[in-house]
């Protein structure tokens, strides 16, 4: 031991093994029992998580119908300069893969695509199709004129162009209300399509507006609980803690029984004579609807971060703050308040962060005017199955969660953060 | 300051609690029948053992607790119901309350700004504030960059930063170590000399009250038990609790046999002590008597004192300055006496026979 303990070549456990090795064999023994332990968690999330939400970037840009359907002809389109009518060996090209694209019956899976950048592609397409099955030799450009004169406008032919590749950016214009035109420059959507402007600002304003009802409403609550005896308070916890223990759809339609024309608010109205009968207010399937219901469901969100942050203010400060000669509002504008920004943020941006991305509420008692913009989301991968568009939408809504976050931190400072 | 306190008393007292009564929950009073007076430009520290009701007491003062009963009076305004904030009392709290987001500079600002002082008075007080106790150049700093006693020296400029004529202090050095808090003890005594403000200053710690105050109240059980200077405090404890609860003391319980005019006979384990009469009930009453450490003597010369017996050294232990022994006097081994390493200091030995002896005067027959 004493000769190990000075030995220049590096300190030795009495077993002889460099003291070095031995501390390295068991760290790592700790280091993999403790990946062990996280493994599974991290899994799950990279499963359910992580690459969804790959896939889902993924889905907004991709565009592989051309290249699956008519491989060489995205291939010569993409080498084709573009302009004009292009040349002979790309027709013949098209021509060529069409007919087998209609034997084999893939030509559908393209059509559905090139139908959402112009109503008619999908007729010209198969129309083309079946009538060079009775052509057998070129020159294929004046046949497929002659088929339809559609392929003599050099219209259609940058709309295949533009097509062609594996990757598009349209269903970003799409979200972001516009589009390419015929002419293959980007373009404000006709007036009657221009929807996902005033859906996002509507989602923005709303959740805003959500975020601020919470506060105002959750700020007193928190304070009580953080003041009053633990007795009460823990009774008045569970209050607050209650919309968290019942089903969602229960509390929505509680809502809903509540606030329908037919509701209890507007029966009870028009039995203390405040409204006549034909006047009962219209309080849900609207945004007042979504709004209402929203803020309610949301409220422990702003509450519990809210309560957390106020538990650790001292009431000494206020007490040190009202012998300095404040008032009791001075105190609480001055020394209580800045105390509780740290709170008042994180349940903001969880607040906001979740109204934003709300699907349910909005869906159930939003009517026409309420919905979110993930209602649409959810709207374009269930029933149109323009996946691309809902993924696109979905991307922006994500960027737009990450923007108020990076915002957050630069205005409050994550760290300051406090969750409960 | 012991003198100008005196001289102060003929004039009307600056702080009285008269017959201040306090509960919280209606069933026990915390403080009882509080009668205490205050002169400007005193220090005096309620000292007593936790829950003896001195922060219940500073609190009233402050304006945050009301009294139950009773008054509590400042110059001749009653205080029951200003407000905190119109009361203009400096108050420096246990954990300092500074604000944490704020600067320094900005927590002493605070006062003088809710009273409207101007920008440029404000900082020039809050300068000369931060001179006065070392804190120049922190002016940014928030509190949690500051050592606890940093914190502390802010919290006692921002109770004096508007120029209070009273300051209170809870327990303002009780997180402080050993060393800090007594060079806090005379900074804060040399402000409050300099200044002159009156002070009323709360403590658990004995030492702590003896060295700063001009008068001491000690408290237990929501009553004043003594309320005296710091010498009179621990030279004339006027009951049994007092006498316990500041310095060292030994004690015997006996039964008082023989009372006169300056002196008593008290029998303890079959042997009599001559002691002073303070707080007897009379003849066959019981009694517990108090005799300082430093005032027994080894070994003295015959006839010298009227209290002689016999003694057994048990323990010694050896403490620098002076050497503490543990003898057994009347089947008390709790015994100590205090030898001091002088010039030819007398030396024991564990297990010695001696002989130690007390005058009449300085063995105090107290309540028991
Ligand atoms: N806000 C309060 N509510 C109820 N009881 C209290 C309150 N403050 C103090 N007490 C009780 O009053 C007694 C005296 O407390 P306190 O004045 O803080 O004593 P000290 O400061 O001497 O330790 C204690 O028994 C304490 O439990
Ligand atoms: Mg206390």
């Amino acid at each position: 031991m004493t000769d190990a303990t000075v030995s220049p070549v590096g300190l030795m456990t009495s077993d002889g093994v460099p003291l070095k090795q031995s501390l390295a064999r068991a760290e790592r023994r700790s280091r993999i029992r403790a990946m062990m332990l996280v493994a599974p968690l991290f899994l799950f999330i990279m499963i359910t998580f992580i690459v969804p939400i790959i896939d889902m970037l993924l889905r907004s840009v991709d565009n592989p119908r051309f290249q699956e359907v008519l491989p060489e002809t995205a291939q010569v389109l993409m080498e084709w300069e573009g302009g004009g009518l292009p040349p002979e060996s790309i027709y013949a090209v098209m021509a060529a893969e069409m007919k087998a694209a209609m034997k084999d019956r893939s030509l559908g899976r393209l059509t559905s695509r090139l139908n959402f950048e112009d109503p008619g592609m999908r007729t010209l397409m198969f129309k083309t199709a079946r009538r060079l099955n009775r052509v057998d030799e070129g020159p294929w450009k004046e046949a497929m004129i002659k088929i339809d004169d559609e392929w003599g406008d050099p219209q259609v032919w940058a709309l295949m162009k533009r097509t062609a590749p594996a990757y598009t950016t349209i269903h970003y214009l799409n979200a972001f209300d516009l589009t390419v035109s015929p002419e293959g420059e980007i373009v404000a959507q006709p007036e009657e399509l221009q929807i996902y402007g005033l859906l996002f600002w509507r989602t923005i304003w709303m959740s805003l507006l959500i975020t601020g009802l919470c506060a105002l409403l959750g700020f007193p609550i928190a304070y009580l609980l953080a003041t009053l005896p633990t007795k009460t308070s823990n009774l008045l916890m569970i209050l607050v803690l209650l919309p968290f223990w019942t089903s969602l759809l229960v509390r929505t339609t509680t809502w809903i029984v509540l606030l329908q024309t037919e509701g209890v608010i507007n029966d009870i109205l028009v039995w203390a004579t405040i409204l006549n009968d034909d006047e009962r207010i219209q309080m849900i399937y609207n945004q007042t609807g979504t709004i209402v219901a929203m803020t309610h469901i949301l409220l422990p969100f702003m509450v519990l971060p809210l309560y957390s942050v106020m538990k650790t203010i001292d009431p000494s400060y206020m007490r040190a703050a009202r012998s300095l000669g404040a008032t009791q509002v001075t105190a609480f504008r001055r020394i209580y308040f800045p105390n509780t920004i740290p709170g008042l943020g994180a349940g903001g941006i969880l607040v906001f962060i979740l109204a934003i991305g709300y699907y349910i509420t909005p869906a159930l008692v939003g009517g026409r005017t309420g919905q979110l913009i993930s209602n649409f989301i959810a709207f374009h991968m269930q029933e149109s199955l323009n996946w691309g568009l809902g993924a696109a939408l979905g991307a922006i809504l994500l960027a737009g969660v990450l923007a108020m976050y990076w915002l957050y931190n630069k205005l409050i400072g994550v760290d300051n953060m406090k969750f409960g | 300051m012991a003198d100008a306190a005196l001289a102060s008393k003929n004039e009307e007292p600056f702080v009285r609690f008269n017959g201040v009564q306090k509960t919280y929950d209606g069933e026990t009073l915390v403080v009882k029948d509080l009668h205490l007076d205050i002169y400007k430009g005193e220090f005096v520290t309620m000292l007593g053992p936790s829950g003896s009701g001195k922060t219940t007491c500073l609190m009233m003062l402050a304006g945050f607790e009301t009294p139950t009963f009773g008054d509590v009076l400042l110059g001749t305004e009653r205080l029951n119901m200003v407000p905190p904030h119109k009361r203009g009392i400096g108050m420096v709290f246990q954990n300092y309350a500074l604000f944490p987001h704020m600067t320094v500079a900005e927590n002493l600002a605070f006062p003088l700004e809710v009273r409207g002082v101007s920008k440029a008075d404000a900082e020039a007080k809050v300068a000369r504030a931060l001179q006065m106790v070392q804190m120049d150049g922190f002016q940014n700093r928030r509190p949690a960059q500051l050592s606890g006693g940093q914190q502390q020296r802010v919290a006692v400029a921002r109770a004096l930063v508007f120029e209070p004529e009273l300051v209170l202090m809870d327990e303002p050095l009780g997180a402080l170590d050993k060393n800090l808090r007594e060079q806090m003890q005379y900074e804060i005594k040399h402000i409050h000399e300099e200044l002159g403000v009156t002070m009323v200053y709360v403590t658990h710690d004995q030492s702590e009250a003896l060295t700063m105050s001009d008068r001491i109240a000690v408290f237990n059980d929501g009553k004043i038990q003594q309320l005296a200077t710091p010498d009179v405090l621990y030279e004339q404890p006027e009951n049994a609790f007092v006498a316990a609860f500041i310095g060292e003391n030994n004690k015997f319980v006996g039964t008082v046999r023989e009372v006169g005019e300056d002196a008593c006979a008290v029998e303890v384990k079959g042997k009599m002590i001559r002691a002073l009469p303070v707080l007897i009930e009379g003849k066959g009453g019981k009694t517990t008597l108090s005799l300082r450490p430093e005032r027994v003597f080894i070994d003295p010369e015959e006839g010298s004192f009227p209290n002689v017996f016999d003694a057994h050294v048990e323990e010694l232990i050896y403490l620098g300055d002076h050497i503490r022994a543990r003898v057994n006097v009347l089947e008390n081994n709790e015994f100590i006496i205090k030898v001091p390493n002088s010039y030819k200091h007398q030396t024991l030995h564990k297990g010695d026979n001696i002989k130690v002896g007390w005058a009449l005067e300085d063995c105090r027959a107290l309540d028991a």
